[in-house]
């Protein structure tokens, strides 16, 4: 025990006397969650459009006023010209073009089908669904109302209701599709990672680095007193890093709480033992900081792009999805928005912990069973 | 109390096809400064790591401090102190932060450890320096605190791997008087050097040629067995005929 805590108080003042690493440690991490939370958002915003306004009616500058008011799009370029509009396009400028044919109001007002084109620009396949269903509420929003109109004038008796079933979608759990309700409970999974994959395991590379190693190597010390001396600071530092996000998720981004706080910080702890273990079984298999940091990398982004922070699993193919079972950052992301967003308790997670502590126990293992004090 | 601090048969360390260290055999007595002597790459370090337990040897016996280093390498490294050409201090904790970190992991229980830390501070003069962290302290004063450091748990053995690469002489020569004070106090001293005025200073020496020991003797010993002036001849005559290339 005493060596342990010999070993912890070393680590500890190297730590904090390291002027480098302490905002890696505790500013860095904040920011990331401050940019990232902004930043990493589906919502659409001041999408810019061309228009080619053929039918200059009342009814074709009520729709283009439509789309302005809606906030999410931005009239860039009125022209009759399409090739103008399409050139726009391809220079980037515009990522819509809406074009109105002659007759417009005239085919709706007389009840034929009036047409209108909508050209997207489809690079980013993702922000073009987006435009294409938004513009597909606008209009019709803007048909049933101006269909109301139309009928009452054309009929003076009772105006004809439309009989179509009309779908309203309720949004359980996050109503009004808030981004950042979606994305703060994953990126502070990212960033306990970050400080877990990381920090350990390069603290171990750096000692064999400086050759200090050794010297730890023809001392007493024991395999287990070691690696719990290089493990439990940065596990300290990891909870204090995830109580730091949450405060701000909670207090700042106002993201609801409906779980237990408690079931959060217990799966956190374990989560960060595994992918802590991952660091050190990283250390053992490599020579240089510069090794372990470009391995960790790697493993880092393959973990965020399959752990469903962007893109959902389920839409993932079968086997992306498959990887991802062995993926602890889609667990954590995973638990972490089913306890922090949809109130789930023990019994619902519970399978998905015993993967973590399961995987966290083999790796630990292997890692302890790796690092070597004699060499062979 | 032992007779012999190491005591070795036929030591060898394969690796690979090539053969680092090659059927040594050699004993130190308990208490006597041995010096270990050799051109760069004929197997000093290979030699030194397996009797301190870094690495395990391929075939031949070596017990040190009485115990064997295949089954008790770990009851070998309580026993042991060990200091190498890299200098194991953190250059980031002061020095005396260092002492206490080494001191409580060889388990020097903690108020002994403030007397003894003490001591080495005065001992060593770095008193003034205490809260210095060790990067910025002289080269010369950093080999003195790991020398120091290495026997605070006044070990049977102290192993000191090219302890005075890069320093002046004057602090060459006070280095070993350090040595010497260590020595008294009846530890073995086991030192690897490429300084041959310094082999001068040891009870007894030994040479490494391409893994083999080639020679094993008091100094007095092996310039008379050789026919030469010092240590420095003796040793150019057994280096001459070494066919692995240095570095």
């Amino acid at each position: 025990m005493r060596i342990i805590r010999v070993l912890l108080r070393k680590e500890f003042l190297q730590i904090f006397r390291n002027k480098s690493m302490l905002p890696i440690l505790f500013v860095m991490p904040v920011i990331q969650l401050l940019v990232l939370s902004f930043a990493a958002t589906y919502e659409l915003k001041e999408v810019d459009m061309a228009l080619i306004d053929a039918d200059q009616s009342e009814l074709s500058r009520a729709l283009v006023s439509r789309f302005q008011a809606s906030g999410y799009f931005v009239l860039e370029l009125e022209t009759f010209n399409p090739e103008e509009a399409l050139e726009a396009m391809d220079e980037g400028q515009v990522s819509m073009i809406i074009q109105i044919p002659q007759g417009f109001e005239t085919d709706f007002k007389e009840g034929r089908k009036a047409h209108l084109q909508l050209i997207i620009d489809a690079v980013d396949g993702s922000t073009a669904g987006l435009i294409q269903s938004y513009s597909t509420s606008i209009l019709k929003d803007l048909n049933a109302e101006k269909l109301v109109e139309v009928n009452m004038r054309n009929a003076v008796s009772a105006p004809k209701l439309s009989s179509s079933i009309n779908i309203i979608p309720q949004n359980w759990y996050n109503p009004n599709l808030d981004y950042i309700t979606y994305m703060v409970p994953g990126i502070l999974v990212v960033l306990v990672s970050m400080i877990g994959l990381f920090l350990s395991g390069m603290n171990i590379v750096r000692e064999q680095e400086i050759g200090t190693i050794e010297q730890l190597n023809v001392t007493p010390i024991r395999k287990y007193q070691f690696m719990i001396g290089k493990l439990l600071p940065f596990w300290v530092i990891g909870m204090v890093d995830l109580l730091i996000g949450l405060a701000l998720a909670r207090y700042g981004f106002q993201i609801p709480f409906l779980g237990n706080l408690f079931t959060v910080l217990a799966v956190a702890g374990i989560f960060l033992i595994t992918i802590q273990s991952l660091g050190l079984l990283i250390s053992t298999v490599t020579h240089t900081q510069q090794q372990a940091m470009f391995i960790a990398w790697f493993l880092m982004v393959v973990f965020i792009l399959l752990g469903g922070l962007f893109t959902p699993i389920e839409s993932m193919p079968n086997w992306a999805q498959n990887l991802t079972l062995v993926n602890p950052i889609a667990y954590f992301i995973k638990i972490m928005r089913m306890v922090l967003l949809k109130g789930a308790g023990w019994i619902e997670i519970q399978n998905m912990v015993y993967v973590l502590l399961f995987m966290g126990s083999v790796l630990l293992l292997v890692s302890i069973k790796r690092y070597k004090k004699t060499a062979q | 109390m032992l007779d012999f601090a190491i005591q070795t048969k036929g030591l060898t360390r394969m690796f690979g096809d090539f053969t680092a260290v090659d059927h040594i055999t050699f004993n130190v007595k308990q208490g006597e400064i041995f010096g270990f002597l050799g051109a760069n790459g004929a197997g000093k370090t290979t030699a030194m790591k397996m009797l301190t337990g870094l690495l395990t040897p391929t075939s031949g016996e070596a017990r040190v401090s009485g115990r064997d280093v295949y089954t008790e390498a770990e009851s070998i490294k309580k026993n042991i102190g060990y200091m190498s050409q890299k200098f194991s201090l953190y250059d980031d904790l002061t020095a005396e932060e260092n002492i206490r970190f080494y001191g409580g992991v060889y388990g020097i229980q903690p108020h002994e450890l403030s007397q003894k830390a003490e001591e080495l501070l005065e001992r060593t003069g770095l008193i003034e320096e205490r809260k210095k962290l060790v990067k910025d302290l002289p080269l010369g004063w950093k080999q003195k605190l790991a020398f120091s450091i290495a026997i605070l748990h006044h070990p049977n053995i102290v192993f000191l791997d090219e302890p005075t690469g890069g320093v002046d002489p004057v602090t060459r020569r006070q280095f070993w008087e350090q040595i010497y004070e260590v020595s008294e106090q009846g530890i073995t001293v086991f030192v690897t050097t490429h300084y041959m005025d310094e082999a001068e200073y040891c009870d007894r020496i030994s040479i490494m040629v391409d893994g083999r020991m080639d020679a094993l003797g008091t100094p007095a010993e092996l310039k008379q067995e050789h026919s030469a002036e010092t240590i420095e001849e003796v040793f150019i005559k057994l280096a001459r005929s070494a066919k692995r290339g240095g570095g």
